[in-house]
């Protein structure tokens, strides 16, 4: 490994509760890819989708701040694990261009930022500064036979001169890194379809419609997992799986990880680090077809 | 078939209002359905996003603030994406929902009632609290009955704590909300 890559990091808020084995597993997989991450000080919520349905100057604002914090500290580059966040700060920085925009979102700061911080997610910087490649000479438990489905969520990559990220309609970042690990990669043809995203607790309906499509599609392709990049996605899919079932009269039973936790798990990571046991359905059982996969070809 | 007698109807100050503040132009919009096509909400919609992009650029304020689609779309940017013509339908939506709000149109109430729980607590702790905003949502829409089944999965994960993760910087976020407040007003 080449010298450390330095990165302010913004964790997000549900890193602290309901996405807390993403966080983790995002901080172990950055470590010992040579990710260095640097803590935003003292940041604040980035306001999520409630703010930009509200208002978009509000919106901005509550990013502002963050990226102000992140100038002080002197830092050109942010990344964060989540989506929403990424969005939020994405977008505040894009339309902030606009000095009309500009204004009023700075009206609203008690330190406004000028704009020099870039914002990537984690997922981007781990496969365009680390590469598939490189992750791959790293592998020291390869997952064979573990199939599974690649589900980007439909924020990352969207709308695609916001987000300057792979692709919108067939993004392949996380494919390629999960074969590098030694998964096999189903074809997902859902990959950027919406979850129902936070629809969960308001219109209960929506999502278990949404994520109920998504994960059928898992089965037809003979998935043993699904894979998520995103804690409100994994949430919908892997804690509401049970809604879903009851919704549907379906009986799935499909682990979703994180893929931190993937690329943890090939590494060799402490198991503790990925926190799997903060999964709604246990893994288990997927986990230890992989283990027999090894032993098989030892 | 319902026909709109737009004459009658035509709101341009509507029209004006939704494209000064979505920064695009509703006009572009040749009706070509490529962002119904692909809108995964269309199921739960009761007008799709195509018709909303219509009914906006002849003025038709009280149908669009209306309707309940406004409040189920979450931007998924899937129309945004797929526009023929470069409009930023999402950020559209985003604007109506705004515009629903001011002019007290309340069609879906549960998700104003998330939404404002959501933003409370971000306000007053300048992180969310989720367990806070759980209980902020149940009591605005008196469904205490909200996801009651996936506490026993997720409490004894750990994974939801009891206590807000308070920041330093309380006061400054709360500030941001009130000075926009005070814009408002």
């Amino acid at each position: 490994m080449s010298e450390a890559r330095t990165f302010g990091y913004y964790p997000g808020c549900s890193g602290m509760g309901t996405s807390m084995e993403y966080e983790r597993s995002t901080r172990a997989v950055c470590e010992a890819l040579g990710i260095k991450l640097v803590d935003l000080e003292d940041w604040s919520c980035c306001g999520s989708t409630p703010a930009h349905t509200v208002d978009h100057v509000l919106s901005a604002a509550l990013s502002g701040r963050n990226l102000s914090i992140a100038e002080s500290m002197g830092l050109d580059t942010i990344i964060t694990p989540c989506p929403s966040c990424l969005t939020n700060l994405k977008t505040a920085t894009h339309r902030m261009e606009n000095p009309a925009f500009k204004q009023k979102v700075d009206a609203l700061l008690d330190k406004p930022a000028n704009n020099t911080v870039t914002v990537k997610s984690v997922l981007q910087v781990i496969y365009e500064d680390v590469g598939p490649e490189t992750i791959r000479q790293q592998v020291v438990r390869p997952l064979s036979g573990l199939a599974v489905a690649p589900y980007y969520g439909c924020i990352m990559n969207r709308p695609p001169d916001v987000m300057q990220f792979d692709d919108p309609e067939n993004p392949i970042a996380m494919d390629e890194i999960l074969s590098a690990l030694g998964a096999d990669v189903v074809p997902f043809g859902l990959k950027v379809e919406c979850c129902g995203a936070s629809h969960g607790i308001a219109q209960k309906d929506v999502v278990t419609t949404l994520s109920g499509r998504l994960i059928e599609l898992a089965y037809a392709e003979n998935a043993m997992a699904m894979v998520a990049a995103c804690p409100l996605c994994q949430m919908n899919l892997d804690l509401r799986q049970g809604q879903i079932n009851a919704a549907n009269k379906s009986r799935y039973n499909m682990p979703v990880f994180y893929y931190t936790q993937l690329i943890g798990l090939a590494l060799g990571l402490p198991e503790k680090q990925l926190g799997f046991d903060k999964l709604a359905v246990n893994p288990d059982k997927v986990l230890r077809a992989i283990q027999e996969q090894s032993h098989v070809a030892q | 078939m319902e026909v709109i007698n737009i004459t009658h109807s035509y709101d341009p100050a509507f029209v004006a209002e939704v494209e000064a503040e979505s920064e695009q132009n509703v006009r572009l919009c040749y009706q070509c359905g490529n962002c119904t096509a692909g809108c995964p909400y269309n199921f739960a919609y009761d007008i799709p996003v195509s018709q909303i992009m219509r009914l906006s650029q002849t003025g038709q304020k009280d149908k669009v603030l209306g309707c309940k689609s406004i409040w189920i779309c979450a931007t998924c940017e899937s129309c945004t994406t797929r526009c023929p013509n470069g409009i930023d339908v999402a950020r559209i939506m985003d604007v109506l929902r705004h515009m629903a709000r001011r002019y007290n149109y309340n069609t879906v109430p549960n998700v104003r009632s998330f939404v404002d729980a959501f933003l409370d607590s971000v306000e007053k702790h300048g992180r969310v609290f989720e367990m806070g905003l759980m209980a902020n949502y149940m009591t605005k829409t008196r469904r205490f009955w909200t996801d009651a089944d996936l506490g026993r999965k997720i409490l004894p994960k750990g994974k939801i704590s009891f206590k807000p993760h308070r920041i330093q910087g309380r006061d400054e976020v709360a500030k941001i909300f009130e000075r926009y407040k005070e814009q408002q007003r």
